[in-house]
């Protein structure tokens, strides 16, 4: 390119000279730039929700027939510098399986992270992304789901007779295998 | 290296111009004087970079802006060194700008072909305070507002746009929601765009022309790269460290570092220590000259004429003398402005008055923070609704302008001020403690000015009962008043005395009945724990309670209280002096009822 003699500098101070600037420069430039990464890569906790058990509903809500129905689930939530009582976390589908026992669902579909409707018609869950179907009890019911495992099952603990408590948790969508996100 | 900017330059065409830039001699060689134009477009740089992260965290709204950067200042690791090192440079940009021009003017290098040159780097100058201005509002604290006010306000003077342009600018009449949205655009897209792209055209310039530099007599002919670039890394590299050094604040006494965050700005509650960035103090104390209507000449007429003056420069240097009147021009203005900005800034030293509205703002952001870090939390409403409920910031405020005019906290006014008069009634510093109440009963001290001395009762029955009846006393019974003290104390339910008191249970429970005994007949007067229809003096069931104590700044008239024969002493809740909402501070902040974080105390 240039034919200037100069621009070869075979001399050692220049390197010098030359390896000097960029070393200060570059330490001159990486002090903001270190400073911002390091703020901007923070890590940060989520939701203050993780594994303890919420009150979602009353037994006196759900239909005796074993049909589904969504409550939203009601947290304490940090939310980076707010804190917001009661806020709604995530969702889930509650449903008796005989008079004692009741079954959760996180609604949150392990495929792509839609959520899934309950179908009335079909008598399964459906997800209106990419048609995930999955039966009553959570299981992928139709060879065609792209969903890699079924619905993710929440722990419930019935107290004081009436009151649901789920173990909420959201889990990692994509994956065969519950892993907590 | 050299293979990818052969290749890179025969791709953009940018080849030849790199390479003049970087290979080319420059006449004299390397010198420090031309260091300028890098650090100038490395301040900026460092700006660009933190500002870039500072935005992934800013949240721009009047509940959310102040909230967001306390976030990033008080609970993420490293937020104070970033916000620290973006406006320290911040302020580094201007006054590098502004001894640059300094600098041009009196090595007479603005004359041609540098003209452009000097003009881009005057309009850099004011779009560099612009940006400041802009950028103090953003976080939205006490200080950045009411600092911010001024210029915004000074908008409003320009000549026929004024009130339009304020308005366009503020988004609205008001500060809104939409003022901080606006601020932000000006201060991270519009203004920083304009700038970057004057300084590119600076910077181009300064080394097209950088042959038309008087160069020194030698043979030292240099290219930028690498003689040159060192002494400009070098340069940058100290202009970062006298940054950092100002960021670090080794000499704060209080141990903070960074840039400070005040309390959340409050359009109600004037901050009175408010003060322009200090490389615009002089304008500030400059306005001062031009009193009422002229303060239009002040801060727009001036400072124009003086910048058409600064853009003829060039042109006036051509000759001799008009070199001569620009040095000397330039001299009273930097002067004027160092003299102006030490002045206002002396007297603020000197001014006791403004030294106290300074600690006390100081107070009050601590306070903000604290509160905002208690474990409730910042609540949607924001941070300021923390600052206008808590019992520890309106209580004193609201005692000062309400209750000092006769009472008296700790011998002050409640805000740290002694009141000229002699207080009239009770000093009501730990009201209802068994310190205060000890006092009440000791016959030395219950008619001074502490307790009775003042008021209408300094010489009725409560106060000759304590210094009969009590003085009185034989020393066995003498021994039973502090039971009383203890007794009486517990009605009011302190939380200071909350565990003295658990474990105090008998001796409370004793000095009950001493109360009504014959030794010490208080319910004589007082209705004590049953009705007493016949009480003629306040009731001393569950006194000073936050019940007791609210419904006494109620209406103490009451009967339940001094009835017909209270003192001066206004009814705050039935009057309408007060809400309820006010009272509660004021009775909460006696009580000593206030968050407290676990490691800070409470005063």
């Amino acid at each position: 390119m240039s034919d200037n003699p100069r621009s070869v500098n075979p001399d050692r101070r220049g390197f010098l000279k030359g390896a000097g600037a960029l070393v200060v420069g570059a330490g001159a430039l990486g002090v903001p730039v270190g400073t911002g990464l390091a703020v901007f890569l923070e890590p940060r906790s989520g939701s203050e929700t993780g594994g303890a058990f919420i009150k979602v509903a009353s037994t006196n809500a759900l239909p005796a027939d074993g049909v589904p129905r969504k409550f939203s689930v009601l947290a304490d939530r940090v939310n980076a510098w707010n804190r917001q009582p009661a806020a709604p976390v995530g969702a889930v589908y509650l449903r008796r399986t005989d008079e004692t026992t009741i079954e959760a669902f996180n609604v949150v579909c392990p495929h792509a992270g839609c959520l899934v409707e309950y179908a009335p018609d079909r008598d399964s869950y459906l997800c209106p992304c990419h048609e995930s179907t999955f039966a009553l009890d959570g299981t992928i019911n139709d060879p065609q789901s792209p969903a890699p495992r079924g619905l993710d099952a929440l722990e419930v603990n019935l107290r004081n007779g009436t009151e649901i408590w789920v173990r909420f948790r959201n889990f990692r969508t994509g994956k065969s295998e519950q892993i907590p996100a | 290296m050299k293979a990818l900017l052969n290749w890179l330059g025969h791709r953009s065409g940018l080849g030849r111009p790199l390479s003049a830039f970087l290979f080319d001699p420059i006449p004299g060689g390397a010198r420090w004087r031309h260091t300028w134009s890098t650090l100038v477009v490395f301040v900026f740089l460092v700006q660009v970079i933190t500002g870039c992260f500072l935005l992934t965290g800013y949240s721009a709204s009047t509940q959310t802006a102040w909230e967001s950067v306390h976030f990033l200042q008080d609970h993420t690791t490293w937020g104070w060194l970033l916000r620290g090192i973006h406006a320290v440079s911040a302020q580094a940009f201007v006054v590098l700008l502004a001894l640059h021009v300094l600098q041009m003017v009196i090595h007479r290098s603005y004359v041609a072909p540098r003209e452009l040159n000097f003009l881009l780097l005057l309009a850099l100058l004011v779009l560099s305070v612009k940006i400041s201005v802009a950028g103090w509002f953003l976080p939205f604290d006490q200080k950045g507002y009411w600092a911010a006010r001024v210029p915004l306000n000074l908008i409003g003077l320009l000549p026929v746009i004024g009130p339009w342009a304020q308005q366009a600018v503020i988004g609205g009449a008001d500060v809104t929601h939409l003022t901080l949205t606006r601020m932000v655009a000006f201060h991270t897209v519009y203004l920083p765009a304009t700038i970057g792209l004057f300084l590119g055209l600076y910077f181009l310039l300064t080394h097209r022309h950088r042959d038309a530099i008087p160069a020194p007599d030698n043979d030292r002919d240099q290219p930028w790269w690498p003689h040159q670039a060192l002494r400009d890394a070098v340069a940058c590299a100290a202009v970062l460290a006298v940054v950092l050094f100002v960021v670090w604040r080794p000499w704060s006494a209080d141990g903070g570092r960074g840039v400070e965050l005040m309390a959340p700005a409050d359009p109600s509650e004037l901050y009175p220590a408010a003060r322009p960035e200090w490389f615009m103090l002089w304008l500030f104390e400059f306005l001062k000259l031009f009193p009422g209507e002229r303060e239009f000449i002040g801060a727009i007429v001036i400072p124009s004429l003086a910048l058409l003056l600064l853009a003829a420069m060039p042109w006036l240097g051509r000759w001799r003398m008009g070199h001569a009147f620009n040095i000397v021009f330039v001299g009273i203005v930097f002067a004027g402005a160092v003299g102006l900005g030490f002045r206002a800034w002396n007297k603020d030293r000197l001014n006791p008055e403004h030294q106290q509205h300074r600690a006390r703002a100081h107070a009050t952001a601590e306070r903000a923070r604290q509160l905002a870090g208690a474990p409730d939390g910042i609540p949607a409403a924001g941070a300021l609704s923390l600052l206008r409920h808590d019992p520890f910031t309106q209580g004193p405020r609201l005692f000062a302008q309400h209750c000092a005019s006769c009472h008296r906290y700790a011998g002050q006014d409640g805000l740290g001020a002694t009141p000229d008069d002699p207080p009239s009634a009770s000093d009501l510093k730990g009201f209802g403690s068994r310190e205060w109440i000890a006092g009440l009963l000791d016959p030395e001290r219950i008619a001074t000015p502490h307790y009775f001395g003042g008021t209408a009762f300094s010489n009725r029955k409560m106060v000759k009962y304590v210094q009969r009846d009590l003085a009185d006393l034989d020393d066995e019974e003498k021994q039973l008043i502090p039971k009383i003290v203890a007794a009486l104390s517990a009605e009011a339910g302190l939380k200071t005395q909350r565990e003295l008191e658990a474990r105090d249970e008998a001796v409370i429970a004793e000095g009950r009945e001493l109360i009504r005994s014959d030794t010490f007949f208080c319910t004589d007067c007082h209705q004590f724990r049953q009705p007493d229809e016949d009480a003629t003096a306040p009731d001393l069931t569950g006194y000073a309670s936050r019940e007791w104590l609210t419904d006494f700044l109620r209406n103490p008239a009451h009967p339940r209280f001094y009835g017909t024969r209270n003192d001066r002493m206004p009814a705050y809740g039935e009057d309408q002096i007060l809400t309820d909402a006010e009272l509660g501070l004021v009775v909460d902040w006696l009580r000593g009822e206030w968050y407290e974080a676990a490691s800070a105390t409470g005063e």
